[in-house]
């Protein structure tokens, strides 16, 4: 990792993960998974939500220990590369401490950052650089974490607190302190999930410079696309066993078959009526001012001037850059946060401004962006979750009829086919997919006319996306509309009637299905409002995602920086 | 009560030896949660001291878990929807004086007293929800300036003495049939009343959805506000009762009593097994954890153990049982 063997074509093997197996009790996580990573390559790991990815990179790090099987690890000394290749060695990693020490670092989705620190304390975290007293050397960890900024192309000051960082920064954070500890080995799990496009273009840009340095990096993602665009070679796991390794250039359906073990017909099933009902939801000139910036300027309008309307029986996708507005708007009709000018009309009547309650009776539902943070309550049981928005439907007489919400629970929870041990289960050991089924049956069973899908499928694999997706059908054949935000442009063209496209806060245009491409939806989403583009840049602050914990606050931070 | 009696039936071995004893304990515990904390201190009482495993005695336990035990239903609610509630031992008192003010001093009928007196409960839980609700406040600093203002108030209205309790009210510290106290009756029904709330009310589901997460409640519906301010003041209602009670016992409502209560209070719904983080607790544990408590200060009590060092002991069971409880979560997981 100290650049001295650059450029070794095909590579060495660095990692060697044998026949390892590991059980918990009642599933068996993995059994009998061979991997193995060369220096200067992106082996990416392919596999549903259960298939194992997690357990194996938990193993790697030193979470986990495997039952049976091997993992064999380059000697660090040969790290270097001097050029003779030494024979791997067995290993136990049995601490993240152990994985450090064999140069193998791990980015997980959820990052290891403390907010109130600055980034050059994040990055050097337990092992800043010290004086000779022993007092922490300020300068040098300064000038050392400005170097490992400038080589992940973050420009920001190590001194930023890492709290006002966007969440694509925290991630070149967490490169930059992968960077510090030498790795040569780099596990980055799912990285893109949260990146808008030209982030992920940034991101490619820094793994592949680090392929070339001679690191081998496992890289974890469920966009397909981006297989091809970056990775080497591909190891798929599924139910535990890697069934297959192939090279990244293997075609989708391929991929999608050895996935799920099956072929998926269509990954975008639409369906719809003939022809769209009467305007269910029509929106008109809503906006919303943003909070003054520190200096007393006038801030930009978190939203502004959005005019809409969503038709019983279609699918409108609402798409845009992250940081458009698009949750803002979402959160606004539903109540959940105000807004300054402008209406929301459900059947052509009003509704009240910040009022969730009045939303749902109007027919409304909101299946919120942050299911873990907003949509459900992990550690209560699936039925308390399922039934959480009709709970005052089903109190009579001042007392909750159980039985009654027990039945339907249950029988949402099979319509939905949520795979679960039975409904006194806690949300929290759902699987994302089963999760997500959760937080849309909790509307399903409130008489919801409009659903509002806020980042329907983050984080979800391919089956139970086509599930979500049928289930999309299923509400707008009932006569039910659904509005959908995704920041996943496929699916948004592969799912809409109609295309929605706001840019900083604004409708940059509208698209019907026909016309909408992957090319128009771009063009329109990075489009100020004086109608300039705003292509080749890098995204600027205020396109940074933070997810703190205060939604809806989220749109504009950092735009006085 | 007569579980209390029986003797555990998963007791592998007779308690007593040092060396099985620790590890007899320790498992009956993580096998039965704070139940089986309760029934091994039983046991350990009962080996100890000849005098604590008789009905009398168990009675007397039961009427000095009373106070604490409501008072802990109440902060259950509280503590189940993440919040914290300090001020439970001075609203108490403040409730109690305001009964004996209006009954003894201003001549009220003794049932507008008592309704005067849930009321000020009421309205000083009212005040608290509202500091947290509207005023976004912790719950630590709302609680704890009421925790000052009830206290304060009951000295202004008694002038800083004891005034003497309404007869007809001060029955609630009796004894039925010469055996059963009525403070175990107010206890027990009480119970059953926080378990109905909390199983079984929308005002119930809802406390275990916002101490769970907040902000999925609010998005599925739920007016996190206005039920904040139902669960303090239904805390205030209890903590109301458990003052009359409490008056009642001493025959006199004293605007420096149950002082320090609300800690213990805290402690029995903590070692009941519910989270301070919100989102689980129960009334059947909440009992248990009162009448730990109370069972630790009698048997300590019959030993005649220096209250000094009572104190020491309560400390430690507490954050064994707590501890212990964390264990058994783990295990289960």
């Amino acid at each position: 990792m100290t650049g001295v063997n650059d450029d070794v074509p095909g590579g060495r093997e660095l990692l060697r993960v044998e026949g390892v197996t590991k059980s918990f009790p009642g599933v068996r996580a993995l059994d009998g998974v061979d991997l193995d990573l060369r220096t200067g390559e992106v082996h990416v790991l392919l596999g549903e939500n259960g298939a194992g990815k997690s357990t194996l990179i938990k193993m790697l790090s030193g979470a986990h220990r495997p039952d049976e099987g091997r993992i064999l690890v380059a000697p660090v000394a040969d790290g270097g590369g001097d050029g003779t290749p030494a024979a791997l060695r067995e290993v136990r990693i049995r601490s993240a401490q152990d994985a450090e020490r064999l140069g193998i670092a791990t980015i997980y989705q959820e990052f290891n950052l403390v907010p109130g620190l600055t980034v050059a304390e994040n990055i050097f975290l337990g092992r800043q650089p010290r004086t000779a007293l022993g007092l922490i050397d300020k300068k040098a960890m300064r000038a050392r974490a400005a170097a490992l900024l400038r080589r992940v192309r973050l420009d920001v000051s190590p001194d930023t607190p890492v709290a006002e960082l966007g969440i694509a920064r925290l991630q070149m954070v967490e490169i930059a302190k992968a960077l510090s500890l030498r790795a040569r080995v780099l596990i980055m799990d799912e990285p893109t999930a949260v990146l808008t496009s030209e982030e992920v273009q940034t991101l490619f840009g820094i793994v592949r410079e680090l392929r070339g340095s001679g690191v081998g990096i496992i890289f974890i993602t469920h966009h397909l696309e981006e297989i091809g665009a970056l990775g080497d070679r591909v190891t798929v796991l599924r139910d535990g066993r890697s069934v297959d390794e192939v090279p990244a250039a293997t075609g989708e359906d391929e991929l999608i078959r050895l996935m799920v073990g099956r072929d998926i017909a269509e990954q975008y099933p639409r369906e719809r009526p003939a022809a769209p009902g009467a305007p269910l939801l029509r929106v008109r000139g809503l906006t919303r001012h943003g909070s003054r910036g520190a200096k007393g300027s006038p801030a930009a309008p978190v939203f502004a001037d959005i005019d809409f309307e969503v038709r019983a029986g279609e699918v409108v996708g609402l798409a845009g850059l992250v940081g458009a507005g698009r949750t803002e708007v979402a959160r606004a009709i539903f109540g959940v946060d105000r807004y300054d000018a402008g209406t929301v009309e459900i059947d052509g009547r009003e509704l009240v401004r910040g009022d969730v309650r009045a939303a749902m009776r109007a027919g409304l539902g909101l299946v919120p962006e942050d299911r873990k943070g907003q949509g459900l309550v992990l550690d209560a049981s699936l039925l308390d979750n399922l039934t959480l928005a009709r709970l005052d439907r089903d109190t009579r007489g001042g007392l909750v009829d159980r039985r009654g919400q027990r039945r339907e629970a249950a029988a949402v929870a099979g319509q939905l086919k949520v795979r679960m041990s039975g409904l006194d289960q806690h949300a929290r050991t759902l699987s994302g997919g089963n999760q997500q089924k959760i937080v849309i049956g909790k509307w399903l069973l409130t008489e919801t006319r409009l659903l509002i899908l806020d980042e329907p499928t983050r984080g979800i694999d391919v089956g139970a996306k086509v599930e979500i997706y049928q289930l999309i059908n299923e509400l707008t054949a009932a006569g039910c509309a659904v509005l959908m935000i995704s920041s996943d442009l496929p699916e948004v063209l592969g799912m809409s009637d109609r295309v929605l496209v706001m840019a900083q806060g604004r409708l940059a245009g509208e698209l019907a299905a026909g016309d909408a491409t992957q090319d128009a939806v771009m063009e329109l989403a990075v489009r100020s409002p004086d109608g300039a583009l705003r292509t080749g840049t890098p995204p600027s602050p205020d396109n940074a995602v933070t997810h703190t914990n205060t939604p809806g606050q989220s749109a504009m931070e950092g735009s006085d920086d | 009560m007569t579980e209390l009696l029986k003797t555990p039936a998963h007791t592998p071995s007779p308690p007593g030896r040092e060396h099985g004893f620790g590890r007899w304990f320790t498992g009956a515990v993580l096998k039965n949660g704070p139940l089986g904390g309760l029934l091994a201190l039983v046991v350990v009482m009962a080996v100890l001291s000849r005098d604590f495993l008789n009905g009398q005695n168990l009675l007397n336990v039961g009427v000095q878990a009373s106070v604490t035990a409501i008072l802990a239903f109440g902060v259950t609610f509280v503590i189940v929807s993440a919040g914290i509630d300090l001020s439970v031992g001075s609203v108490a008192a403040l409730a109690a004086t305001v009964v004996a003010w209006a009954a003894t001093n201003e001549g009220l009928p003794v049932w507008i007293a008592v309704l005067l007196g849930l009321a000020v409960g009421v309205a000083a839980g009212l005040v608290s929800g509202a500091l947290v609700a509207y005023g976004r406040l912790p719950a630590f600093i709302a609680t704890l300036a009421m925790l000052s203002i009830g206290r304060g108030l009951a000295l202004v209205i008694s002038g800083g003495s004891p005034i003497a309790f309404p007869t007809s009210v001060s029955r609630l510290g009796d004894t039925l049939g010469g055996w059963l106290p009525v403070p175990v009756l107010v206890m027990i029904a009480m119970g059953l009343i926080a378990a109905l709330i909390l199983a079984r009310t929308y005002a119930g589901r809802a406390m275990f959805a916002i101490g769970g997460n907040e902000e999925a409640a609010r998005l599925s519906g739920i007016n996190v506000r206005r039920r904040k301010l139902v669960i303090y003041a239904l805390s205030g209602l209890f903590a109301a009762v458990a003052g009359i009670v409490l008056a009642a016992r001493l025959t006199s409502a004293q605007p420096q009593a149950a002082g320090g209560y609300e800690l213990d209070a805290i402690a029995a719904v903590v070692i009941g097994g519910a989270s301070l983080s919100g989102g689980s607790g129960k009334a059947s544990g909440t009992l248990i954890g009162a009448l730990i408590l109370a069972v630790l200060r009698n048997g300590l009590n019959l030993l005649s153990v220096s209250a000094f060092w009572q104190q020491v002991a309560t400390g430690l069971v507490i954050a064994l049982a707590v501890l212990l409880d964390t264990l058994r979560r783990r295990s289960v997981r």
